[in-house]
């Protein structure tokens, strides 16, 4: 009896997502296989249940069938670094500081989620600034429909919820005291603090599960094993071709998870980075300059690093670049003569993998969440729109929604925030 | 005489003698070519037309693509003047110690080895309206050149093309400094109006001899009251908008908008003015003034017949300088027609500049300016193949 009542309330809570779903017609692009001409797509509980040839699928009976002949379906889009929300990490007191979490200060009715989830993003990770040596506790969010950072959040098995830790090198971290004045000082602030983080989580191991032997909780030292630990993947800005190896040096010496971000100079050191078995996360920009480490930038970095046989991807650093135009990314890497399937999992599984969630997003695979764009064209062709971005069965975004279509438009009202002073006006005299 | 002759056609640089062929050639002087042909001598375009019709003669080099325009014309920028690297010595567009400069001119401040403009020529772009930008009530001049040539008067088509204005937020002071609102910029900017007018009349009234001294600045603006310098006013704002109109209205100077982010907002006063809009680029940030920016704007500016051009404007940080190639491709994207689009980068781009005698279209007698690309100009992965500036090839790297 207690069993049934479980599984009605299971049944009633998921309803939407119970039921099957059938996109039938479209170009399939599964990334992490060859793509389909006419393929069928079935969802089902937020999950892909199938994806390939329509020959090949049997359609589940009372399923809702949707014709997208003409259409083309590829997985939901990872961006591996973002600012939308707002997120505010880091502050002015310190040049390192683990302990602060950009779960604490995203908006996510913020317009910029909207406008991410027009452009066909379906997971992203958002992170602080790039003024620190190490800025905070970065966020893998879902871009669900939602109301709280809560409702976003990806949970990890044991509890934790997903997320990176942000680091950074060169200018962007260098100011007045107490913060590094030069690049040397940069590496030796941050080896002093991973050295202490050493010794504390040898502290912990040595107190075992005895209480009284343990240090005293710490929260900055806490986030720093846990990225000793390879619980949290380290984003490291950087630019520099001798920054970039002063990365991997640090990493060398202290053995933390790494993903490469901006990697202006790739191309200058694209076997290096081959040789050290570290991915990159890549932004183009529409031309170089604008600040000194990105005098060298250029479209051709993809390319490079795959000739190089490393690994790579995409990043849109909204807003530095516009999350609605993050194909356009890896359309210019294929520009600068990266391959077209390089460049697609530079969208989606590759960035998937680099948030360690390859096992749950990236591609369109029987098992996975059910997170896919429909585009009305080729990804990589500038006249191609994103029609709809679903996450987990769900429709998050759809152009044909004269609200959804301003966000993708832009247009009067497309950058207020949901949570504006007006909004908040009426709340509060309602509340009178 | 003869022998004099005869020694400047020979140093003419080889390659004076030109063809370009392409499957399809955009002259923007006539509907478009299918497998047409553009004869280039000494520097100007000599004929274009179908290859069936026109046979290139000998002796003339071939350059082959599948799509040729003419060399595309960015109708609004700060390159050469707001360097590549953004330190303060390559940082040349806003001068911060007074308000009101219409005196400083461009030519005077143009790096014409500035690695960002060899950088859009490499995306076809051969013709940029450059100079001071906004970020002061009236910041300075602004000139046309071309994308190559070694030096400011090498590049330089119009040396003093229009007077840059901003109004809004980005035109107002910080501090006790003026102006500091809306209100007083447009009042400061009247004053200065009203008094380059009596200016103009004491010196036209004046005996010879008698005439007052020349003000530098008030000699610009009395050449704006006379119509022969446009005001290039940047205004985001809907009500920015309406000011740079009613100012219009009063002094009767030539007007061009500039950014125009809501002008979508005030189509019908836009189109009654009669006033030309160079739009924002397509991806500008929408921040600030510019929040409600749509995409759509450069297409529904145009199909409300309001003459339209495109700009790469001014960036503060990353990318330095925008391509205007590609934000009309994002226009593009956004319902702005194919040939509309690439006439706003061309021949009505040229036309808004004053300079399309010369520029804009591959029709006989213009200057020899073409793009080469290998494919749709505004797709992604397409490559500009090729770019000629007065008839000398000087980019074949694809890009």
């Amino acid at each position: 009896m207690k069993v049934w009542w479980l599984g009605l309330a299971a049944c009633l809570g998921l309803q939407a997502q119970g039921s099957s779903l059938v996109f039938r017609g479209a170009r399939l692009i599964p990334v992490s296989g060859p793509e389909v001409p006419e393929g069928t797509l079935v969802v089902e509980g937020g999950k892909i249940r199938a994806a390939g040839a329509a020959s090949g699928i049997q359609v589940p009976p009372g399923a809702r069938v949707i014709d997208v002949r003409g259409k083309t379906i590829m997985p939901g889009l990872v961006d591996t670094h973002s600012h939308i929300g707002a997120p505010a990490g880091a502050d002015a007191s310190a040049p390192i500081q683990p302990d602060v979490r950009i779960l604490d200060s995203l908006n996510v009715r913020a317009a910029s989620l909207q406008k991410a989830r027009s452009g066909g993003l379906t997971t992203v990770n958002i992170m602080p600034g790039s003024g620190h040596l190490l800025s905070g506790q970065t966020l893998y969010l879902k871009l669900r429909e939602g109301k709280t950072v809560e409702d976003l959040l990806i949970q990890l098995p044991g509890g934790r919820v997903a997320g990176g830790m942000k680091m950074a090198n060169g200018t962007n971290s260098r100011r007045a005291a107490p913060f590094p004045g030069t690049r040397g000082k940069s590496a030796a602030l941050v080896r002093e603090q991973f050295i202490k983080a050493q010794e504390y989580r040898a502290k912990l191991q040595q107190a075992g599960e005895d209480e009284s032997k343990k240090p005293p909780r710490d929260l900055r030292m806490e986030g720093l094993v846990e990225v000793l630990d390879g619980q949290r993947v380290v984003h490291f800005h950087t630019h520099r071709h001798d920054d970039i190896l002063t990365v991997l040096r640090l990493r060398q010496e202290f053995g933390f998870k790494l993903v490469l971000q901006h990697v202006s100079d790739a191309w200058l050191v694209a076997p290096e980075i081959a040789r050290a078995g570290v991915a990159s996360s890549l932004v183009l920009l529409d031309s170089p300059g604008g600040k000194i480490e990105a005098k060298d930038i250029n479209f051709g970095n993809a390319a490079a690093l795959e000739r190089a046989g490393a690994r790579f991807g995409f990043h849109t650093d909204d807003s530095v670049t516009d999350s609605r135009l993050f194909l356009r990314i890896a359309a210019l890497a294929v520009r600068a003569g990266c391959s077209r399937q390089k460049a697609l999992e530079g969208l989606t599984l590759a960035g998937a993998e680099m948030l360690e969630l390859q096992d749950r997003i990236g591609s369109l695979a029987p098992g996975k969440d059910a997170d896919f764009v429909i585009l009305s064209g080729d990804p990589f062709s500038v006249y191609t729109h994103v029609e709809q971005t679903w996450v987990e069965g769900r429709k998050v975004f759809d152009r044909a929604d004269p609200k959804d279509r301003l966000y993708q438009t832009g247009g009067y009202g497309a950058s207020h925030d949901e949570a504006d002073h007006s909004e908040l006006h009426g709340e509060a005299e309602a509340g009178r | 005489m003869k022998a004099w002759l005869l020694w400047g056609a020979l140093a003419l640089p080889a390659a004076a003698q030109l063809a370009v062929r392409g499957d399809s050639v955009y002259t923007m002087d006539g509907p478009p070519l299918r497998d047409g042909v553009v004869l280039i001598r000494d520097g100007k375009i000599e004929r274009a037309g179908a290859a069936r019709e026109v046979a290139i003669p000998a002796g003339y080099r071939t350059l082959r693509a599948r799509v040729v325009t003419p060399g595309l014309i960015d109708a609004h920028a700060t390159v050469g003047l707001s360097g590549w690297l953004n330190q303060p010595h390559d940082q040349e567009h806003v001068d911060r110690s007074a308000p009101v400069q219409p005196e400083l001119r461009a030519i005077d401040a143009y790096d014409p080895r500035e690695r960002l403009v060899e950088y859009l020529r490499g995306f076809g772009i051969t013709t940029v309206h450059t100079g001071h930008g906004p970020g002061a009530l009236v910041s300075g001049q602004t000139m046309v050149v071309k994308t190559a040539g070694r030096t400011v008067e090498e590049a330089v088509v119009v040396p003093e093309a229009m007077i840059m204005v901003t109004l809004g937020g980005q035109g107002l002071e910080s501090g006790a400094k003026a102006p500091g609102t809306r209100g007083k910029a447009a009042a400061m900017l009247r004053g200065e109006l009203i008094r380059a007018q009596e200016y103009a009349g004491k010196r036209e009234k004046a005996e010879a001899g008698k005439e007052p001294a020349r003000d530098l600045r008030l000699d610009v603006l009395a050449r704006v009251l006379r119509g022969e310098l446009p005001l290039l006013v940047t205004a985001h704002k809907a009500y920015d908008i309406m000011t740079a109109l009613r100012l219009q209205k009063e002094f009767g100077f030539r007007l061009v908008l500039d950014g125009a982010a809501e002008s979508y907002l005030v189509l019908d006063a836009v189109k009654a003015a009669g006033v030309p809009v160079i739009i924002h680029p397509a991806m500008l940030r929408t921040w600030g003034e510019a929040e409600n920016l749509s995409r759509e704007t450069a297409a529904t500016l145009k199909a409300a017949g309001i003459p339209l051009a495109m700009q790469s404007g001014f960036e503060s940080y990353v990318p330095k300088t925008r391509v205007v190639l590609f934000e009309a491709a994002i226009a593009v994207k956004h319902g702005l027609r194919f040939e509309d689009a690439l006439a706003a980068l061309t021949i009505d781009a040229a036309r808004i500049l004053g300079v399309d005698r010369r520029l804009g279209s591959l029709a006989a007698g213009k200057d020899a300016d073409l793009a080469l690309y290998d494919g749709d100009p505004f797709e992604y992965a397409t490559h500009c193949t090729g770019v000629v500036i007065n008839g000398q090839v000087v980019s074949d790297t694809p890009r």
